[in-house]
């Protein structure tokens, strides 16, 4: 649609010379609605919100020359909607609801409107202006809100990114990389930079990647795993892969991959004993009574005589 | 002109990379690492790279020249400290430097070159050198 | 949308650390993360160093950019030397006709989210990396 020329400033004086009825009006109208909603903002922080949201307004229709939202006359309400928006949007808000804002306040501006009469023609004019200046000014709070709920999302995402991939020590000198769930790009990056910067801040010489947890590979994600192990052997470090499922271990052979030199265990157990060995550490089964062996292991920290 | 600084630790030599490396003194580097190994009969060389905050495949060649020099001279090469940024890159790269060994810091790869010298003299259980 | 702009020159292999310490500053302004930095750091090395070996010397114009929210880092290096004359060939894994591994354009590409290449013989050399945050 294309904007609209003012008429004669005809809407600003209205605004203008009725701004505590609008207002009164407005948020009568929203406290309505909101009740059966129960949203999350109290009367008076509305009417705030309502008061100087109305006044910006009006300073805009004061020096505004068309309906045009995107303009720069209108930049003061725009700023405000955009921070009321991405506020709500924090707070849980639906969109609707935050159209609404802006929505409802065509009743009281109409009322008013139909209530100061004048000739049918310049009633009908600034009835329209009004009508494409909110119509406008919602569609810009949608945007707004959709953009904030967004980036709301991409840093949920990014957290659970960090959160899903823990590195953990098992022993001096030997990581754990317990992978879960599906292996996407973006995380089995992340989860490749993390495992090779532990290495590098625990001095870690080992480092086991466990996918018993990982239902399917695909030929990306085991060209990361790959990529990751190569990486670890360039800073000095060795991967052992385990946890390799029956039918990871034919897909990955008919992908025609290869693992090249890289360690494969059938389970973290039996990759746990050899990242021992390579250690230098072994375990041995020890006694606590005369004649009896306790079901508790120990790691012995020395290489066997 | 300036230099990479050569040190000699016993049968090794430790070389400590810290400058942003240009072209030329790479070549010279490589010129003055081969002639001190076969002049001190050094059994293993360290290279320090902890200090570089990129590798390209101009300087990812000279590692891998230099291993193949050292090992003809009879030294084994290990690469120590390479970041994890730089080793992603030079995976990403396709420069994953076969026949290279590398070590986490100095102390393990001297470790590394001690036990594999050990090996050689047919010392298993002692690695420890007596030069 | 283009917010800054600059030029370095590459004529000698100082230069080209010149251009990698540019690329640092001007990607960690950007707020690249350390792996990102080093990508573009080490594309840009690569594609410097191939202007100054085969095409004799050029430049690089730095460009930042931002699309859609998104910003990002344009680099073009433009040299007036020979040029190339089979591309998909010079995009080889191990090709090479100088002293490098023979990874510097296609190890590079992979290095980058968008790569473009125009060479014509006798006039040089234009490769457009762009890597966005």
């Amino acid at each position: 649609m294309s904007a609209q020329g003012l008429k004669k400033g005809r809407l600003a004086g209205i605004v203008g010379n009725h701004e505590a009825e609008i207002l009164a009006n407005w948020v009568g109208e929203q406290t309505a609605v909101k009740g059966r909603r129960g949203a999350s903002l109290n009367e008076s922080e509305l009417r705030a919100q309502c008061e100087a949201f109305l006044r910006a307004f009006r300073e805009s229709l004061n020096g505004a020359a068309s309906t045009d939202v995107e303009s720069n006359e209108w930049r003061a309400v725009r700023g405000m909607l955009d921070e009321l928006s991405r506020a709500r949007a924090a707070k849980g808000f639906s969109s609707s609801e935050m159209a609404f804002f802006v929505m409802s306040l065509k009743r009281p501006l109409f009322g008013l409107l139909r209530e100061i009469g004048g000739d049918a023609q310049s009633l009908a004019d600034t009835t329209w202006e009004a009508t494409e200046i909110l119509d406008r000014m919602a569609l810009f709070t949608t945007e707004v809100y959709q953009k904030a709920r967004e980036e709301i999302i991409a840093r949920q995402q990014e957290e659970m990114l960090e959160l899903s991939t823990p590195v953990v020590t098992l022993w001096k000198g030997i990581l754990a990389l317990p992978m879960i769930g599906t292996l996407d790009s973006a995380r089995t990056q992340t989860m490749m930079e993390s495992l090779l910067q532990t290495i590098l801040d625990t001095g870690s010489s080992i480092a086991i990647i466990d996918i018993t947890g990982v239902p399917t590979v695909d030929t990306l994600t085991a060209q990361h795993l790959l990529k990751t192990v190569t990486a670890a052997r360039l800073m000095g470090a060795e991967c052992i892969l385990s946890g390799i499922r029956p039918q990871i271990a034919q897909t990955i052979v008919h992908l025609g991959l290869d693992l090249g030199g890289m360690i494969t265990k059938a389970s973290l157990a039996d990759a746990f004993a050899v990242a021992l060995e390579r250690t230098g550490r072994t375990i041995v089964r020890v006694r606590t009574g005369p004649g009896r062996e306790s079901t508790a292991t120990a790691i012995g920290m020395d290489p066997p005589a | 002109m300036e230099r990479i600084p050569i040190l000699r630790m016993g049968p090794f030599l430790l070389v400590t990379i810290q400058v942003d490396l240009h072209d030329r003194l790479v070549v010279t580097f490589q010129d003055d690492l081969t002639e001190q190994i076969s002049r001190t009969g050094a059994r293993g060389v360290l290279i320090d790279i902890s200090a570089l905050d990129m590798v390209d495949s101009f300087m990812g060649r000279m590692i891998a020249n230099i291993a193949g020099m050292s090992r003809i001279l009879d030294a084994e090469t290990v690469v120590v400290g390479m970041r994890p940024a730089v080793a992603i890159t030079l995976v990403e790269l396709g420069l994953a430097l076969p026949g290279v060994r590398t070590a986490l810091d100095v102390e393990k790869g001297m470790e590394l070159l001690r036990a594999s010298r050990g090996l050689r003299l047919g010392k298993e259980e002692d690695g420890d050198l007596e030069d | 949308m283009t917010s800054k702009t600059d030029t370095l020159e590459v004529h000698s292999s100082t230069d080209i650390v010149l251009i990698r310490q540019a690329v640092r500053k001007w990607t960690a302004e950007l707020g690249f993360s350390l792996v990102d930095q080093t990508k573009m750091i080490t594309a840009a090395s690569e594609l410097a160093r191939n202007a100054l070996e085969y095409g004799g010397g050029g430049e690089v114009r730095f460009e930042q950019l931002e699309k859609s929210g998104r910003r990002g880092l344009r680099l073009t290096f433009e040299d007036h030397g020979p040029g190339i004359p089979d591309i998909e060939q010079a995009l080889t894994d191990g090709f090479t006709t100088g002293q490098g591994m023979g990874l510097g354009l296609s190890g590079s590409r992979r290095l980058v989210n968008e790569f473009e290449i125009a060479s014509t013989v006798g006039e040089g050399t234009r490769v457009t990396i762009t890597r966005w945050k």
